[in-house]
């Protein structure tokens, strides 16, 4: 009798949410919403992501796209709703939850190796320092072994085996985000959260690390959470499209979301989306060209 | 014997009894060593963080804490420390990404830096001393270190290199890339503050030996052309301790047997490896093009 009005109960809150529930969810988000200085941000954000899914974040200036992913972090906490990870509630310095803010790039005067900057991903956080001879005592080689096997492999995952062991300042904006990607990657995350990696790359570039991580998403089944700019150069590796603005968020697929019609209602003004021949998209109209939230610029440090 | 029955023969080993002939050598070859090892370790996160600056405003603290503490009557290293330690919290709360504005990291930083040489100015006419000591604080007095004062380096020195080692790989990654450490839960503030404070010890130490003018001849130069040579962090900390260590010996040793100034010597080693390792660099750039 108890069992029954419980099990009647759950399954009545949310049968979206329920149907997915601790089965192959990897982020959840039920009825989420976060403020920041007294504005709301987002709120009542339903959505479930699988594995190995590739997300491309969208939305103007402002709209809270580096806010979604500092909440997935743990670093800011959700004004109502939850967000659960792996069936287990958010919480900050989750190793599996691999992460590249939003930056420029490292200046020249970085004088690091790449492999050193891959290498602090996996022992970053560690106390201590490993001296060679004292680590021979307490067997501590094995696992240096170890590390330097899965820095590698972290490496070359991402081709970037060639310039590893160059200092970082002296790489291209290129090499370094794909060093910094094999950071992210070292711990061997379950979710991948990117800020705008592709800004400071060029063409060839923003294609060959989208291709890159759509392909690591997949091999590893990582969910893969990017924040772009521009959909373009993402458009055929993505599976998903979740688009935030003035408060209100969309989800699916590229077709579904860059729609006039969708984003009309996100936006709450007439917004075009035109195709190219060559299937790019081009959303005209955008709000964030005509008016600018100076009190929002802090989630863009 | 007297110092100057001090010459240099083609005997080394009766050269090198010579030079710890005297106990204020011994003293000063210690102290020198330890000072040499804090700050080749220190320097290098200092020179990675761009905290270089923030390295010479302790030394100009430190000044108006050790000619504070001689109107007291106390030994100048003390004034030193606790003036350097209060200078590294505050150093600590304003790099604080949360309060930096433009004021906040160089016009701010400059104002505290100056206010405290022209303090210690105050200080020293007060005590009415005025060119000893102000020589000695300014530009270092390793030759008149006392047993006291090797103690309290000793101290110091083994607190502020199993600090170091402590927190050294979080401090790597803060350092490299503080809001990656900051989501991957690394204490990113505590060890901002933990750092400045050790830095605040080895400036201390290191204005024993070349004073608080020449302090970027110990804390910065040896770091500087480490990061030159390798890329490697564990290799670079290596070389900048060996070259302070260098540096601090040659000094001291050619100090003893010439009348020349061991604050000078050190600069002047640390400036020439500096220029001969840019200019090699140079060269290899150019030929690769």
């Amino acid at each position: 009798m108890i069992n029954n009005t419980i099990d009647f109960k759950v399954s009545t809150f949310s049968t979206e949410t329920y149907s997915h529930l601790g089965l192959r969810n990897i982020i959840e988000f039920d009825r989420a919403g976060i403020r920041c200085g007294g504005r709301v941000l987002w709120s009542n954000v339903n959505l479930s992501i699988q594995p190995g899914e590739f997300i491309a974040v969208l939305g103007p200036n402002g709209a809270g796209k580096s806010t979604l992913l500092k909440a997935i972090l743990g670093l800011l906490p959700l004004s109502e709703g939850k967000l659960t990870l792996l069936g287990v509630p958010v919480r900050r310095g989750n190793h599996a939850v691999g992460y590249l803010p939003q930056r420029r790039t490292f200046g020249s005067d970085v004088h690091l190796q790449g492999r050193e900057l891959v290498r602090l991903g996996l022992d970053g956080t560690k106390w201590g320092v490993p001296l060679p001879g004292l680590r021979m005592l307490w067997g501590g080689d094995k696992l240096a072994r170890v590390e330097r096997r899965r820095v590698q492999q972290a490496i070359e995952m991402v081709g970037a085996a060639t310039y590893a062991n160059r200092p970082i300042g002296t790489l291209s904006g290129g090499e370094q985000q794909r060093l910094l990607i094999a950071q992210a990657l070292v711990t061997r995350p379950r979710i991948l959260l990117l800020d705008e990696p592709l800004d400071s790359l060029d063409l060839y570039n923003q294609q060959a690390v989208s291709a890159l991580i759509r392909q690591v998403s997949q091999e590893y089944q990582i969910a893969v959470l990017l924040v772009a700019h521009d959909v373009n150069p993402l458009l055929p590796y993505i599976d998903r499209v979740l688009y935030i603005g003035r408060g209100q968020t969309a989800i699916g697929t590229p077709e579904e979301v860059i729609t006039s019609a969708t984003l009309s209602r996100l936006y709450d003004s007439p917004i075009d989306v035109l195709h190219t021949q060559d299937g790019r998209l081009f959303v005209v109209g955008q709000p964030e060209s005509v008016t600018y939230h100076p009190h929002s610029s802090h989630q863009n440090d | 014997m007297s110092t100057d029955d001090v010459h240099l023969s083609w005997n080394v080993i009766f050269d090198i009894q010579q030079l710890f002939a005297y106990h204020f050598m011994q003293n000063a070859f210690s102290a020198g060593m330890l000072v040499a090892l804090m700050a080749g370790v220190v320097g290098y996160f200092m020179v990675l963080r761009g905290q270089s600056f923030a390295g010479h405003t302790m030394s100009s603290v430190g000044f108006a804490g050790a000619t504070g503490v001689s109107l007291l009557g106390w030994s100048p290293i003390f004034g030193l420390l606790l003036s350097c330690t209060v200078a590294a919290i505050g150093i600590g709360f304003l790099s604080d990404r949360r309060h930096q504005t433009a004021m906040g990291n160089g016009v701010a930083v400059g104002t505290i830096q100056t206010f405290f040489l022209g303090l210690g100015i105050l200080f020293i006419q007060l005590s009415h001393s005025y060119t000893e000591n102000i020589y000695a604080v300014l530009f270092g007095s390793v030759l008149g270190i006392s047993d006291r004062d090797v103690e309290l380096t000793i101290v110091t020195t083994v607190v502020t290199l199993a600090g170091v080692i402590a927190i050294a790989r979080p401090l790597l990654f803060t350092s490299i890339d503080p809001d990656v450490a900051d989501a991957r839960g690394v204490p990113v503030r505590l060890l901002d503050y933990v750092f400045s404070i050790l830095l605040g010890f080895t400036v201390a130490q290191s204005v024993q030996v070349v004073g608080v003018l020449l302090i970027f001849g110990l804390l910065v130069t040896p770091a500087a052309i480490a990061v030159q040579i390798t890329a490697s962090p564990y290799l670079a900390i290596g070389i900048s301790i060996l070259l302070a260590l260098l540096f601090t010996c040659i000094g001291l040793s050619v100090a003893y047997f010439t009348p020349c100034p061991v604050g000078f010597l050190i600069t002047g080693l640390a400036f020439g490896t500096y220029i001969l390792v840019r200019l090699f660099k140079f060269g290899q750039i150019q030929l690769l093009k």
